[in-house]
């Protein structure tokens, strides 16, 4: 079995939400709970998947992110429930 | 129980070691099955699929810096819909006056026969005056319209915008306690309020589906944009502007999303109290239209269907409206007579009794209240041939008094009031409930009232008209 997939977490973890665009992360743990829990992984959002946030809408919010070669657009509440893990460059 | 004891023991061991490895509940071992699951199908993917090289431009992403873009997101709609709308309206005039010549050239031939076979006047009239006459109407009156709107329509759907328009307007929405897939609805809406309801399935959250529901009315169907396009005609007739009448058009769905948004809140801070529920939308790359298919589907899902839909509808009610109009109590008719007694209130918020009867009697669909109200007008005042916005503007303007006030309040309560019968159908059968339906049809009904209200009375008030 894989180790550190679900409730690992590191210190001071960004959420995907902060991610600048255009800019490319790990998904490191989903903090959402229930049906938006399940739609998460149902989207194939599980630890160590990568994601590179895409552009914002003109009003700011919600954010599109590429995951695994789709394009999906989350609100600043799905998407702060996102932790990641970026080293900028 | 008829279990074992060496299965419940080895039931046990299985349990503990569970806990053993998963001691945060079950949640952990839920994310490590779907995780394997995807780690597993991405080595086999990436073992059998290959890719071929990126193109040079991705267009997707080109696309998208326009069209979502912080600066020309907002424009670019507006300019899409323009630019449907005046297509529709500027070529729809010349094929609909087409249609109509050839329909009442039937109609003749029919009187024709009529006479010839000493049919009696009766009959002449329920059937040719009746149920012809507002066959003919409908048919020539939407058919051009729906031509036009629909495969455009399908290109933006086909192309793969119209998931970009709840991309842009989300926030709006959030804001106003709903779903940004009730964009999506709502540009189904604009087909056809009772597939807008249906449509209403994509949004999981109960409370949010709901306000959709309710709200979808506000979105002129198919079936009322050729009132609002030939209202908009006889408002700017004399200018002869093209760019006039859309510029109306494109105002009135302005007005109705603001509609939608505020009644949307209003519903979230009341009725339907709660917290927006989660918003994931997918974004699907932008395709080359298949022209073939959009016309296919435009044409014969969308069009013949909904117009198929009105022509059954609208024979019964033909007749309906040549009875009323031929029954006569006293020296009035059972139409005048009512359309006397609903004048008074008819007047208070801008319309006539003619156009509020209209309204009643095209609840069973929206497209026929033009043509009720012409053939109420025609039976009580004299008989003209109407196959162009001239004519239009004869009858209403300068045989029954309109003023551009009456245009107005016209345009403003069709875009408002009660959902057609089947859309209303559609909302008892979707939401299950008697009460919900009610609200549906006289929430609406009590906005467009009061908006006409307003504007009829405070537009007298300034000496306006």
């Amino acid at each position: 079995m894989k180790n550190n997939s679900g409730g690992f977490r590191e210190e001071n973890a960004m959420s995907l939400y902060d991610l600048p665009i255009g800019k490319t992360a790990l998904v490191n743990a989903i903090q959402a709970e229930g049906i938006t829990r399940r739609r998460m992984l149902d989207l194939g959002l599980v630890p160590g998947t990568k994601v590179e946030a895409l552009r914002e809408s003109p009003t700011g919010d919600p954010k599109a992110f590429r995951i695994r070669g789709a394009v999906i657009a989350f609100r600043e509440e799905e998407s702060t429930k996102i932790l990641i893990s970026y080293k900028e460059d | 129980m008829g279990m074992s004891q060496s299965m419940r023991t080895g039931l046990n061991s299985i349990l503990s070691d569970v806990d053993k490895i998963n001691p945060h509940g079950t949640l952990g071992i839920n994310d490590s099955v779907v995780s394997s699951i995807y780690y597993a199908a991405e080595s086999i993917a990436n073992e059998v699929v290959s890719q071929k090289e990126k193109p040079k431009t991705d267009w997707d992403k080109k696309l998208d810096d326009i069209l979502t873009s912080r600066v020309f997101g907002f424009p670019s709609m507006l300019l899409l819909l323009g630019v449907i709308f005046w297509l529709t309206v500027a070529g729809a005039n010349v094929p609909s006056a087409m249609i109509a010549d050839v329909l009442f050239w039937g109609q003749d031939r029919l009187t024709d026969l009529c006479n010839y076979l000493h049919a009696p006047a009766w009959f002449h009239g329920f059937f040719v005056e009746g149920i012809y006459r507002c066959l003919a109407w409908v048919i020539s009156v939407m058919l051009p319209p729906m031509a036009i709107f629909f495969p455009c329509f399908t290109l933006l759907e086909d192309l793969g915008y119209l998931p970009r328009v709840a991309f842009n307007l989300d926030r709006l929405f959030k804001k106003a306690g709903a779903h940004g897939k009730q964009a999506l609805t709502m540009s189904m809406g604009f087909g056809c309020n009772a597939a807008g309801i249906v449509a209403c399935r994509i949004i999981e959250s109960p409370r949010e589906r709901m306000i959709a529901m309710l709200t979808n009315n506000f979105v002129p169907c198919n079936g009322r944009f050729p009132t609002l396009i030939a209202l908009a005609g006889v408002l700017v007739f004399g200018m002869g502007s093209t760019f006039g009448a859309t510029a109306i058009v494109v105002g009135i769905i302005l007005l109705g999303i603001a509609v939608t948004l505020a009644v949307s809140w209003t519903l979230s801070k009341t009725l339907l109290k709660g917290v927006p529920s989660s918003f994931t939308l997918e974004l699907p790359p932008y395709r080359k239209p298949q022209i073939g298919k959009i016309i296919v589907r435009s044409i014969f899902d969308r069009t013949l269907f909904v117009l198929g839909r009105a022509i059954c509808v609208a024979a019964p009610a033909g007749a309906v409206t040549w009875l009323l109009a031929n029954i006569y109590v006293g020296d009035l008719s059972v139409l005048a007579y009512c359309a006397q007694w609903l004048n008074p209130f008819a007047q208070a918020i801008g319309l006539d009794g003619f156009i509020l009867m209209a309204f009643i009697l095209g609840l069973p669909a929206n497209e026929i209240v033009l043509p009720i109200l012409i053939m109420s007008y025609l039976a009580t005042g004299s008989m003209t041939e109407l196959d162009s916005i001239e004519d239009l503007y004869n009858l209403f303007v300068v045989q029954h008094g309109w003023t551009w006030l009456t245009a107005v309040c016209m345009m403003l309560f069709s875009l408002l009031h009660f959902p057609c019968g089947t859309t209303l159908w559609t909302i008892r059968k979707e939401s299950g409930s008697l009460k919900w339906t009610l609200l549906a049809a006289l929430m609406p009904l009590g906005i467009a009232c009061a908006i006409c209200f307003l504007v009829a009375q405070s537009v007298r008030a300034l000496g306006w008209v």
